[in-house]
């Protein structure tokens, strides 16, 4: 194995030029990607990137590292193949809202729930931007785009309760626009031991401009975004006057400045599924007018279980007790002579 | 009570019953005495579709056919001698396929009113009655009542656990009429029910019973005695298709010094394959059961992309799934088998019979200009050494292969005399490391006189790489759009296919003459039955010759020249015509089809008088 030599952003990055539209969002999360993993420990040999396709699936292209770019909504499966056989390397998915949530949702559950030790980067940007412009699972309702001229009907996945619901054992969100919250994010990710499963609001600034720019821009991030962080309480706001409580199972915005003490906010637990299946629950749409909740980022839920493919070597570790002759299995159990 | 004892030189009995009453373990345990005696033998069971089809109807039969010999055997056998038929259903189900003047054992409490009701036959209509079945010897047994009486003095059984234990009956009647030895079956036994003495207690019972019954009824007066085959001197176990592509891999695994992974979803007729591997983790073989089809051809990619000997398994339905990710391995170059135990399709179709309709598919059925090694089995046995050639040609040729079996082959089982495991071929497989002398860059799609790519894993240091489904550069591997550079790679992963024929055998003429008027050219499961037919041609003076193609693509450089050194060329196929557009598509030969699409094998019968009728009845 190569020599333990610091590496830095560069090493992880490799010559190729860029395709992605200017100015769209996959550029922030590549880079902040290959600054991180020098940062993490990562060798550069011994880490797989391996995409499915759309317009984020040419990452790994991009990385000077091992890679795979597979076909449409089966980065799940090949990395859950290559994990399994290979648990000795670091293996990211890349993967976007079509890939990851509509031709391969089928496989995305069942990655989560086998909970291999692999971090899955799921960029969301509402849109199919390869094929130039369809309304994606992610879309909100009545999206106008070229397949859906009166508005789309179709309702939309939330992709951070959907992994909830599939039992992922990592489940968080970010956003390209905020480098040092995705940093964090994808450390968390990568030291978290199991499926992460990492959901980053990007820009598509082609096909569906400005999606997230009401979680993303000055002037409206403070009231429309909730950073969580363990142990702290759900607060935020222009001054960080407003807070959540739960009333029962109802998570309500209270503010501080009218009478309500930090006291009674709810305490971010990300060990907690309970709690962790209503913060995922809050989805109000921020462009419906009157009174909805912060959409929240962060890390929503972490549970440590045990890994697939530990469980699938030690099967064959505790098996290969057993003698295991190639000649007593060709012959099998009976066998007769003929003279 | 001494019968007299007639010598025969080969019986084919059926076995036929409701699923429930056991007639696979009594199939299986007089075929395993009989190979143990020394016969030459083949089998095929025949499962209902349903898991659970009514008790007593015709979709519920389950039945299981063996043909054992005193001379060579090819086929379970066209026509049954002795029909076991514990039920009116089982024997309304394979009258048909009973010789005139065959013998019937008919267990009668199956033919009450409600059985007979059960089979569709008229109200008042029994046909071990009313005449209808005089041209056979009818051996009525009420195997119900025999099998309570023996066990009368059994305590602690109740009436439902006594009346399973009738097929011992029967199976102890028949060892009593071929006049065989049952300590196969007694040890048996003692080995399956030790721990539960009653029920051990009852089976042995019972099958002395059925054994005494023959001895002391005067009803029978005859006994047989089928002679051990003058079969190669050696060691034998008997095999079945699935079981053998299973242990093939491990051998095929241990031969190349790879990890075996196989990912899969079930699907029948392919299932065993996974539960047989999955059973050899002490071998180290590592098994994925995938959420489907897709989820497991992609995982084996990545396997194979992480150094692993890998395979899929699958049936005609689930290999219409992988075709998108089988061209995914075939533009990544990686090795990866795919497994296809062919069954009647299309969609659904008959999954539990046999065909061969997806030879096409097989060679053709994916999306762009997208080579594939094809190889097929023709024997149960035959499975094991196909699945260690798919695996050497996959693994030292850095490509895709499909096995070709199918229904009739995987679940039929025949005597193998097993090779040993230090005789078995080894399978180069080289790792590249780093750069070699005079290397100036690693050029991931560099080809080597195989046209082969070099197989570098993950982990290796300085030697990283990406590998798409786009386009790939001639040399870099880099996704490239260019048009020269597409048609060129169109053309070398078609001459990397191509140039196969260079690393296999050349075809062989089975039997017969290397020249004559008719050649019969088969491939897959019908190599049993076109062997058998052309023997009996040639013994009767016919010019007829057999050969039978395991490379299916490439075919073998010699196959046109052989081809050509007959007047008429006869290609049976259990399809509407596949392998004969292949063979006048490369040879422009004017090859003639015999089809049969009904699920079921060739029969000798049949083939032999259709050659007969077409090219020898002037
Ligand atoms: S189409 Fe959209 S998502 Fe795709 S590269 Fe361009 S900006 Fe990025």
């Amino acid at each position: 194995m190569s020599t333990a030599a610091v590496l830095t952003a560069k090493d992880f990055a490799n010559e190729l030029d860029i395709r992605w539209c200017p100015g769209c969002g996959d550029y922030s999360i590549l880079k902040q990607v290959q600054t991180v993993l020098p940062q993490i420990g990562a060798s550069i040999e011994n880490t797989v990137f391996v995409s499915g396709i759309g317009c984020s699936s040419r990452f790994p292209y991009y990385m000077n590292t091992y890679g795979l770019h597979t076909i449409h909504g089966r980065a799940t499966a090949v990395a859950s193949g290559l994990k399994a056989s290979r648990p000795d390397l670091d293996v990211w998915i890349i993967s976007g809202d079509g890939d990851s949530m509509s031709i391969g949702a089928g496989h995305t559950i069942h990655l989560l729930r086998r909970n291999l030790n692999v971090n899955m980067l799921v960029f969301n940007n509402q849109i199919y931007g390869l094929t130039k412009g369809q309304y994606s699972p992610t879309s909100e309702e009545n999206k106008v785009t070229k397949s859906s001229p009166m508005g789309s009907i179709d309702h939309p996945f939330n992709p951070a309760a959907l992994a909830l619901g599939a039992d992922a054992s990592f489940v968080a969100r970010s956003m390209d626009r905020d480098p040092k919250h995705l940093q964090e994010m994808l450390k968390r990710a990568y030291n978290h031991k199991g499926t992460s499963f990492l959901e980053i609001y990007q820009n598509c600034n082609i096909f569906n401009d400005g999606a997230f720019e009401i979680f993303t821009e000055k002037s409206s991030k403070k009231m429309q975004t909730l950073f969580v962080e363990q142990g702290k309480p759900l607060i935020f706001g222009e001054n960080n006057e407003l807070g959540i409580k739960l009333d029962g199972f109802k998570p309500v915005v209270v503010n501080l400045n009218e009478g309500h003490s930090i006291d009674e906010l709810w305490i971010h637990d990300e060990k907690d599924l309970s709690k962790a299946s209503i913060l995922v629950r809050m989805f109000d749409n921020p462009m419906l007018e009157g009174d909805h909740l912060p959409r929240p980022f962060g890390v929503f839920y972490v549970n440590e279980r045990p890994t697939y493919e530990s469980a699938f070597h030690n099967q064959i570790a505790s098996a290969k007790g057993k003698k295991a002759e190639l000649d007593a299995l060709i012959a099998g159990k009976e066998t007769w002579t003929v003279a | 009570m001494s019968a007299t004892i007639e010598k025969l030189s080969e019986v084919v009995i059926k076995f036929a019953g409701d699923s429930g009453d056991g007639m696979q373990l009594t199939g299986g345990q007089f075929t395993n005495a009989a190979a143990l005696y020394g016969n030459d033998l083949a089998t095929f069971p025949d499962y209902p579709a349903e898991i659970r089809a009514p008790q007593g109807t015709i979709p519920g039969v389950s039945g299981f056919q063996l043909h054992f010999s005193s001379n060579e055997v090819y086929t379970p056998g066209d026509y049954c001698d002795v029909l076991v038929a514990m039920n009116a259903a089982a024997l309304k189900a394979n009258l048909k396929n009973l010789k005139k003047g065959g013998i019937i054992i008919a267990n009668t409490d199956g033919y009450d009113t409600k059985n007979l009701r059960l089979a569709n036959y008229p109200d008042g209509v029994n046909p071990l009655e009313d005449g209808s079945l005089d041209g056979y010897k009818v051996y009525k047994i009420d195997v119900t009542r025999l099998t309570r009486e023996s066990l009368a003095e059994v305590a602690g059984l109740g009436m439902k656990e006594k009346d399973r234990s009738k097929n011992m009956f029967v199976l102890g009647f028949l060892y009593w009429m071929y006049n065989r030895n049952m300590d196969f079956t007694i040890n048996f036994l003692n080995e399956k029910f030790g721990k539960k003495p009653d029920i051990l207690e009852a089976n042995l019972r019972v099958l002395k019973a059925g054994y005494n019954y023959g001895d002391t009824t005067e009803t029978f007066m005859n006994r047989y005695d089928v002679p051990k085959a003058k079969v190669e001197a050696g060691t034998y176990r008997s095999i079945m298709g699935n079981q053998a592509v299973a242990i093939g891999f491990v051998a095929a695994a241990q031969q190349a010094n790879l990890p075996l992974f196989l990912a899969s979803y079930p699907i029948t007729p392919a299932t065993d394959i996974l539960h047989d591997l999955s059973k050899y983790k002490n071998f180290g073989v590592e098994t994925m059961q995938c959420e489907d089809e897709i989820a497991s051809i992609c995982a084996a990619i990545g396997a194979s992309y992480g150094g692993h000997l890998a395979i899929t398994t699958s049936s005609g339905p689930g290999i219409a799934l992988k075709g998108e990710a089988m061209g995914l391995a075939v533009m990544m170059e990686l090795p990866l088998v795919v497994v296809n135990i062919q069954r009647g399709g299309p969609s659904t179709g008959l999954p539990t019979k046999t065909e061969q309709a997806d030879l096409l598919q097989a060679i053709y059925g994916r999306n762009g200009e997208c080579p594939m090694i094809v190889i097929s089995c023709s024997t149960p046995s035959d499975c094991f050494d196909v699945a260690i050639e798919a695996s050497r040609l996959s693994l030292e040729h850095m490509t895709p292969v499909m096995l070709l079996s199918d229904g009739y082959i995987a679940n039929g089982a025949e005597p193998w005399k097993f090779p040993k495991a230090a005789d078995l071929p080894t399978i180069n497989v080289k790792f590249k490391t780093g750069l070699e002398e005079g290397e100036e860059k690693y050029l991931p799609y560099k080809r080597n006189e195989k046209l082969a790519r070099a197989w570098v894993l993950p982990g290796t240091p300085d030697m990283q790489h990406r590998l798409g489904g786009l386009e790939k550069d001639f040399l870099t591997g880099a996704v490239s759009y260019d048009a020269e550079n597409h048609e060129r790679m169109v053309k070398v992963r078609q001459a990397k296919v191509d140039n196969v024929a260079d690393y296999i055998p050349a075809q062989k003429i089975e039997v017969g003459a290397e020249k004559g008027k008719v050649l019969v050219l088969g491939w897959g499961s019908t190599y049993g039955s076109i062997k058998s037919t052309v023997l009996e041609l040639i013994a009767e003076g016919h010019s007829v010759s057999h050969a039978h193609v395991r490379y299916m693509n490439p075919l073998p450089k010699n196959l046109g020249d052989l081809i050509k050194q007959f007047d008429h060329v006869l290609i049976p196929e259990i399809n509407n015509g596949q392998f004969i557009k292949i063979v006048r598509d490369k040879f422009l030969v004017d090859a003639k089809g015999y089809n049969k699409i009904q699920g079921t094998p060739i029969s000798k019968t049949e083939l032999k008088s259709f050659i007969i009728e077409n090219y020898f009845s002037k």
